[in-house]
């Protein structure tokens, strides 16, 4: 079962059709079980049960998750392979003490990737869809994979199956997601 | 929180509509009409009855009218959004954008720039579980343009009821159209919506059609008892 973490600003809210729908269709065209829990609901027994965990994004003005950087404590601990998306990678790189700093892009960007990984699949650039105003400046234990002309735009833990990207893959990128779950789940 | 929801007048923006009202209170509808044809953004064949599906919903309406321009006429849909933001105190807009990035990335800036959330409803939705859920909510919706192969002339004034769903997905594989006609193969209106109080009826419409692009512009129309 793959764990799809809703992080937008309450349950069944009406950004959750735009942000977390179209990943649980991804995954769920993969071929795999998902389950869908807001991020008030997960927990590190939850996490732990998955195969791997997902972190989806928020609309550009949700940001009540970085309120609550408590909910995210069971990142660091967890033993599953954990993919943020937009606001997921925020909260990944905030858990192992990253910072946030203002930066907006919304639109097609070019992503140049910096370091060879198998999410990219060999490639050395692409466009990708982009909606934030937040961006983050990794901490030591996770490396840039990718940048766009503005800000970090891919990350990796450098020893655990922990990663993200800023830009949304659900648009015009599903391969991304797709990718991150035949690499983790080999 | 109260929103307003851009409406074109077609299925799309009517659905998210109703998806809004379902999750938040919608305190407006938000039209730009224009007057260039080729619009990317805004122009469909009966845009001037928003009005009387604003009414059928019993919301107000806030509508401005566009020359059109690429790229400027974003600056008439901004000002809509200040006008909504003004007399309806709005803290976000809807739109039924579906997958085009073009519109929606501009939706998103203005939304930005104004301090506004902005909402996609149907963002990368499963069209066809969208186009069954139109149909077996209520949604009355007919085609009022077809702007592709291998659409004819019966097409204009269609109603969207399961055999045409179904010839849909027939055109989609024969003819790789999208099946919502998010490519701009096709357009609608919607004559009545679950949240409607009453119905839209056609009274006189006229319809041009040549060489697979066609509009059935609605003329006249009244609300009638549901």
């Amino acid at each position: 079962m793959i764990l799809v973490v809703d992080l937008c600003y309450r349950p069944g809210s009406l950004s959750a059709y735009e942000f977390v729908d179209p990943i649980t269709a991804i995954v769920r065209g993969s071929g795999r079980d998902v389950r869908t829990c807001h991020y008030a609901q997960v927990d590190a027994a939850l996490a732990g049960a998955a195969e791997a965990v997902i972190l989806c994004g928020t609309a550009l003005r949700d940001q009540g998750y970085a309120g609550h950087p408590d909910r995210f404590a069971w990142i660091r601990g967890c033993a599953r392979p954990v993919f943020g998306i937009c606001a997921g990678l925020q909260v990944i790189g905030r858990a192992f003490g990253g910072s946030l700093a203002a930066c907006t892009e919304i639109g097609m960007t070019p992503v140049r990737v910096v370091r060879d990984d198998p999410l990219f699949a060999d490639r050395a650039h692409f466009e990708a869809y982009t909606l934030h105003s937040i961006a983050l400046d990794p901490p030591a234990e996770l490396e840039v994979l990718a940048v766009s002309g503005a800000c970090v735009q891919a990350v990796r833990h450098r020893t655990r199956p922990i990663g993200g990207v800023l830009f949304h893959p659900e648009v015009r990128n599903p391969w991304i997601v797709e990718r991150f779950l035949e690499c983790s789940l080999q | 929180m109260r929103l307003g929801v851009l409406c074109s007048g077609g299925k799309d923006s009517l659905f998210a509509c109703w998806r809004a009202m379902q999750k938040e209170e919608v305190a407006c509808l938000i039209t730009v009409v224009s007057r260039n044809p080729e619009s990317y953004m805004f122009h469909t064949p009966n845009i001037r009855l928003a009005a009387l599906q604003a009414d059928a919903a019993g919301l107000p309406l806030v509508e401005v009218v566009t020359a059109g321009v690429e790229e400027a006429e974003l600056d008439d849909l901004a000002r809509a959004i200040g006008i909504a933001v003004a007399d309806y105190d709005i803290e976000g807009v809807v739109s039924g954008a579906i997958l085009s990035v073009y519109q929606a990335a501009r939706i998103q800036r203005i939304c930005h720039t104004l301090g506004l959330w902005c909402f996609n409803p149907l963002w990368h939705t499963d069209q066809q579980a969208y186009m069954e859920a139109l149909v077996d909510a209520g949604f009355g919706v007919l085609v009022s343009g077809v702007f592709s192969e291998p659409f004819d002339e019966r097409w204009l004034g269609r109603v969207i009821d399961r055999a045409a769903i179904d010839d849909l997905r027939t055109f989609a594989r024969t003819h790789r159209i999208s099946l919502t006609g998010e490519g701009g193969e096709l357009e609608t209106f919607v004559f009545d919506a679950p949240f409607f109080s009453r119905r839209i009826e056609v009274v006189d419409a006229a319809v041009s059609y040549r060489n697979f692009r066609g509009t059935y512009r609605i003329r006249n129309a009244r609300l009638v008892e549901k």
